[in-house]
Formats: structure tokens, sequence, C-alpha cells
């Protein structure tokens, strides 16, 4: 870029700041509930600041020189900020497409005797901020990834509780698909919590399970042998009879295996096992 | 050498297994225990592995030998408190140990052995009563 360029965006500075903020003002879809335009303008501020005063450089195309990484810091800080506060895509594009237009807008106005300059101007222009909006969008997904990633690790913390129904009683309810790493985490908190508990049967409940394929119930059968290993008996439960169909389709063998209807029915059986009775007593006694 | 001490409790024997084990003291754990159900007459083995942390095949392979030999020698046996790891590892394996009677600890594992020998009596007197007269 030729120094007078740089010199004429340094200086007008102020005017592409105004159009930019007016860009983004009269752009639809303009989250106001998201940011406020106080917060939208310092913003911007920040970026356009950054950005003219790196101009001068040589190498201000080859965005990996370390020129560039205060700009790039700012505009990832940006990106990864609008990718928690839940921004679309086009949005957060839209911010510096709209830089972009400012930019391009400025230099027609001033260079517009030389047709020649302003096409090679207004070429670098749009190559810097192509590379520049490349930039927010990976940090945008890499911001995204990351709450994906953090939701994954809250789902697979609260989806496997195990629970104490009874004394000596422990029910599992698995909600969602068993794969192979949630069953090892299935597994090992229900050992776990068998080896704490003293518990002498598990109730698998399996009501929330979408499907049973024959990696699911390998799966199930696993669990159930390694829970009678460690010398506790483990019942299947709330097997629903489309579940019922395909394992009988797929000649899965549950033979060796307790299962249950429902929760309540391995409840009463393990009752029976416990040698434990529920009764209804006689007289109402206040509680 | 290493020995592994076997008790003898009544008409059960109690093998504590404090140390991992390697192979040799397996094979010699199999032989010695054999030959003492033989010679003790005893109705009952109790395996305590709540010590062990490694397995590997072999050892899980011991393990069933053992069962299937009391078996056959009239002694039911009962592996108790397997560590969760040592179970994974097992089931991992694809050894579910079938033939092998668990117990969560050395109490559960008593009760268990008791109500099997009581059950087996049960069956060979049918005259007797069917209270129940398991202790639990």
């Amino acid at each position: 870029m030729s120094q007078k360029t740089y010199q004429l965006l340094k200086n007008k500075k102020k005017n592409i700041l105004e159009l930019w903020m007016k860009n983004q003002l009269a752009d639809e879809g303009l989250r106001e509930d998201l940011i406020s335009n106080d917060e939208l303008r310092s913003q911007s501020e920040e970026l356009i600041t950054a950005l003219v005063s790196n101009l001068s450089g040589d190498n201000f195309t080859n965005l990996d020189s370390d020129e560039w990484s205060p700009v790039i810091e700012i505009l990832g800080g940006i990106a990864i900020t609008r990718a928690r506060q839940g921004f679309s895509p086009r949005e957060t594009g839209n911010f510096v497409f709209s830089l972009k237009e400012a930019l391009l807008e400025v230099l027609q106005q001033e260079i517009s005797d030389d047709p020649k300059t302003l096409f090679t101007e207004s070429l670098k222009i749009n190559r810097m901020m192509d590379s520049l909006s490349v930039v927010t969008f990976e940090t945008f997904i890499k911001g995204r990834e990351e709450v994906i990633l953090r939701q994954t690790d809250e789902i697979t913390e609260i989806s496997t509780p195990v629970i104490r129904v009874w004394d000596g009683i422990l029910a599992l309810p698995i909600i969602g698909t068993l794969d192979s790493a949630r069953t090892q985490i299935v597994m090992e908190n229900l050992l776990q919590e068998i080896v704490e508990t003293g518990s002498s049967i598990a109730i698998l409940d399996i009501s929330g399970v979408p499907a049973v394929d024959s990696l699911v119930a390998q799966h199930l059968i696993k669990t159930v042998s390694a829970t009678r290993l460690m010398g506790a008996e483990c019942i299947i439960s709330g097997i629903r009879p489309e579940i019922a169909q395909t394992v009988v389709h797929l000649g899965i063998d549950l033979s060796n295996i307790i299962t249950k209807a429902t929760l309540a029915s391995a409840l009463a059986y393990s009752f029976k096992v416990m040698r434990l009775e529920v009764k209804k007593i006689s007289t109402v006694t206040k509680f | 050498m290493d020995k592994i001490p076997i008790l003898r409790m009544g008409a059960f024997l109690l093998v504590t297994i404090q140390v991992d084990l390697y192979d040799r003291l397996a094979l010699n754990l199999e032989a010695d225990l054999v030959q003492m159900v033989n010679k003790t007459n005893a109705k009952g083995v109790l395996i305590d592995i709540s010590a062990v942390s490694i397995v590997d095949s072999f050892m899980g392979r011991i393990i069933g030998n053992i069962a299937s030999m009391s078996k056959i020698l009239d002694a039911e046996t009962v592996v108790v408190g397997m560590q969760p790891a040592v179970a994974i590892t097992l089931i991992e394996l694809g050894l579910p140990l079938k033939g092998v009677h668990t117990a969560l600890d050395m109490e559960k594992g008593m009760n268990l052995l008791k109500s099997m020998i009581e059950e087996t009596e049960e069956d060979a007197d049918e005259d007797q009563t069917n209270d129940d007269f398991i202790t639990e």
C-alpha cells in the first residue's frame, strides 16, 4: 500500500469509523439485544485504531507476521465473545464486511480522480479485509466449538447419575444413546458406587435410550457381567416393546440377564431378593 | 518361595490373596487348593481378591479353573471383593467367569456359601421341611 493511501486512511480514521458505525447500525441484523451501541462503537474504534496503525508495514497482506498480532488478537477476542454471546455467523461476518465497505467508500471519495490507483488500492484493501474475515470466522468457530465441548462434558457428567433407591439397591437411569465411551463411564461410576455403598443389586433403567442395536446390547451385557463379577446382581429395566422387538430380531441373547419392563417391577423384584416387604398399613399415621 | 496361605474355617476354605499374583504363584495356588479341598472335604472355597489390582487373561483362567475343579470335588467357589478396575478388565478380556459365584465382601460371600450349602443339603434330604432357615 502506498504511503499516500496510508496517510489518507490514517487522517480519515474518524470518517471511516462513522461510516462503519452507520453501516452497522443500518444493518437489519443488528442485535441490540446482545450488544449495546456504545459497546459496539468502542469495539469498532479499538479495532480500527489497531488496524490503521498497522497499515504502514511492508507486509500488510501477510497476516502471520508479528505486526498483525495486535489486530488479530483484538479481532479474535471480539469473535470469541460474539460466539459465546450467541451471535450468528452472518452477524459476526457483517461486522468485518461492513468495515471493508466503509474503507472502500472513503477511498473512493478521496481518489476519485485516478481510477487506476483507486483500483489497485481497493484490491489490496479487499485482500487484507478478506484475510481478516477468514481469521474472524476461524476464531468464531473455535469459540463455538469450545462451547460445544464444554456442553458435551457437562452432559456426560449429569447424564450418568447413580441413585441409591434403597439400602443396598442402586438405580442407574440411562438417558440418551449409549456409545463405548459412555458405557465406560456408566460402568465405572456404577462399579465404584457399588463398592462404596456395598449394594448388592443394581438396576439399569434404559427407558431413556432411544434405540438398542447390537452394539448397545453388547455394552449393556458387558456392564451386567462386570457388575456380576463384583458380586452384585444387575437388572435391566425399562425395556420398551419396540426395543424388545429389535433385540429379538437382531438375535441378541439376553436370556441370562434379568430384565423387567419397568423400574417399579425391577424394584419389586429387588425387594423380593432382599426379602423385604412393602405393605399397606391399616391406620393412617400422621407424619 | 512365596506361598499363599489357605485357611480352613469349618466346612470352608479361605484364601486371601494379598499380593499381585504372578503365573507360578497362581499355578501353585491352584494345585494347593485342590489338594486342600480333597484333604479337608471342604464344601466351599472363598477367594478374597480385594487386594489384587492387576489381572491378566491367565489369572482369569486360573480362577475359572479353580472354580471348575472345586465343583468336581463338590465344593462351591465364591470370589469376593473384586476391584471395579479388575472387573472391567476381565470383561474387556472376554472372561465373564461363568460358573464362579461372586460377592461384594467376605461377609456376603460367607452368607452366600452357607445358603448354597444348605440348599444342596435340602435337595439331598427331601423329607426336610421347607422352612426358611437360611441365615441372613
